[in-house]
């Protein structure tokens, strides 16, 4: 074996020369990653750049999630109303099921695919870490939920404005639904998350997260019910923490001067809100704690 | 018609890994909240029926069956290992059958059974309700399996509609529209409960042998169709 290396130049000794060059351009790097991740994520909560069939399922549950507002709107615009027939806080607790089902049906798309049809390693071989890949999905699924809910409170709002309401009072509301929908996003994006990261099948995905917000709020209300025909209020308010709906709810009426949605319309005082509140902050954080568990070593 | 092979496929599938959890945390949480009411209220005839009417009749029985009933198909359609059934010199009618009693057997297990020690649990079986509504559980299991079966074989997305029917139409519609609760298996179910436990706690909209027409019919009808279906499906890449 030679030690000394020929003195040779690179063309005479390849065989073949089919062309390769080096990438010598500018490389945008993890920010610029984790923000394709985002937007590709949140496209794909509303269908878009999927297939035409994936398409319908979101949008239909938009149109749903709307169409009360505008009706409301067109009432109290054509009656000449007051006020508006439901509060801003209150939308989004009467259309929990459809809030539920759009959950339920985007959240295992978001991360069951990937887990799936295994390009979370594709993913990892890029600039990112596994900090951006869950925070990227967290917002990306926090925000879709904000367009859902939000989106209504929109259409409210703009149309109390036509209709000549009270601007002072509706800003108010809205400002309040707002950040309560924000509270909602957050909590419902996490839950939905960390049940579909559990498992690498889409219906099973959409099975669990439905059980985890329906049936819990079935229960809670069903108990909730009963606690409320024996005048037991204080068993009515702290049942309240064991469901995410009614979690936003006891928030809001504390904090958000909405009315409760509780049987007996008896929703929590502001020192149990700060209890509702943490436990809703300690959820979120909680999934979150979850979502970069799960990843730590998942298909590698 | 029956194929124990399928059978015992089916039933790993079902049961294995962690579709069994939910399939186990559900029950357990009836049971929890029956004991709770118990603990708050004490023996009443109306809580146990609204409890076990409200929520294991509308919400636990619909939901297990949506999981048990699609479960049974669709996940092997969707990752396209059901060819390899397919392709076993077994008739697809008879795949479909094995796999319906599979996912009802599945379903009344995990729905009837938590009702009735519920239902003991909340006032020990007075006025029949614990009976009368496990009855219920059972008699809407069949119904529930077979279209979800059916779903399964028809849609990608047999779960969502599944819920949206179960959750949607029979909780939200049956309850403002009194036309939507005559095509509510629940209902259908109800009559079998009423003319069982004969009181007054258990009632349907719907009478006995139209009800009984509709359970029938439907369960049938989809079975026969979910074969049909089978026979010419098509496997669809991921989209």
């Amino acid at each position: 074996m030679t030690t000394e290396p020929m003195p040779t130049d690179r063309a005479s000794t390849q065989i073949h020369n089919i062309g390769y060059r080096h990438y010598d351009g500018p490389r945008l790097g993890r920010a610029y990653a984790r923000r394709s991740l985002f937007s590709q994520s949140l496209r794909g909560a509303y269908g878009l750049g999927r297939s035409a069939k994936s398409k319908v399922l979101p949008m239909l549950l938009f149109v749903v999630m709307c169409v009360p507002a505008l009706i409301m709107v067109a009432v109290a615009v054509a009656t000449k109303a007051k006020d508006l027939p439901l509060d801003y806080t209150r939308y989004a607790i009467v259309l929990q099921a459809v809030i539920g089902l759009y959950v339920a049906s985007q959240a295992p798309q978001a991360v069951s695919r990937d887990l799936r049809f295994k390009s979370i390693p594709l993913y990892f071989s890029r600039p990112i870490e596994r900090v951006d890949y869950v925070v990227a999905k967290f917002a990306a699924m926090a925000s879709a939920l904000f367009i859902l809910t939000a989106a209504p409170l929109i259409v409210l709002y703009v149309g109390s404005l036509l209709a000549k309401l009270d601007f002072t009072e509706q800003t108010k509301g809205f400002a309040q639904g707002l950040v309560s929908v924000v509270l909602l996003s957050l909590l419902f994006a996490g839950i939905g998350l960390v049940v579909s990261a559990v498992t690498p099948r889409r219906g099973f995905g959409i099975a669990a997260v439905i059980a985890v917000l329906t049936i819990s709020y079935g229960a809670v209300s069903t108990v909730q019910a009963i606690a409320d025909t024996q005048d037991n209020g204080s068993a009515v308010t702290w049942l309240g923490l064991f469901s995410p709906i009614t979690l936003i709810d006891g928030v809001q009426t504390a904090f958000l001067g909405a009315t409760s949605a509780f049987p007996g319309a008896e929703g929590p005082s502001a020192g149990q809100g700060v209890i509702y509140l943490l436990v809703v902050l300690g959820l979120i954080a909680g999934s979150y704690g979850l979502l970069m568990r799960r990843y730590r070593k998942v298909g590698l | 018609m029956y194929d124990p092979t399928v059978a015992r496929l089916t039933y790993r599938a079902l049961l294995g890994r962690r579709r069994a959890l939910i399939l186990f945390a559900l029950p357990v949480l009836l049971v929890v909240i029956a004991a709770l009411v118990r603990g708050l209220t004490g023996a009443d005839d109306q809580t146990a029926s609204d409890v076990l009417g409200g929520f294991a009749l509308a919400t636990m029985v619909p939901l297990i069956g949506v999981i048990a009933g699609t479960g049974a198909i669709g996940p092997e359609i969707d990752d396209g290992s059901v060819v390899y059934l397919l392709s076993k010199p077994i008739k697809r009618p008879t795949i479909i059958f094995t796999k319906l009693i599979v996912a009802v057997a599945v379903t009344m297990v995990f729905s009837a059974v938590p009702t009735l020690i519920a239902g003991l649990i909340l006032n020990g079986n007075g006025q029949q309700i614990a009976v009368a509504y496990t009855i219920a559980a059972l008699v809407a299991s069949i119904a529930y399996a077979a279209i979800f079966l059916l779903l399964g074989t028809v849609t990608r997305h047999a779960v969502v509609f599944g819920l949206v029917y179960a959750l949607v139409w029979e909780a939200l519609f049956g309850s403002l529209v009194a036309g939507a609760r005559t095509l509510s298996v629940q209902q259908w179910s109800l009559a079998v409960a009423h003319k069982v436990s004969g009181g007054d706690l258990v009632t349907s909209d719907v009478g006995l042998p139209l009800a009984t027409v509709f359970l029938v019919a439907v369960t049938v009808l989809a079975t026969w169709y979910a074969g049909q279906k089978l026979r010419t499906l098509k496997l669809a890449g991921e989209e």
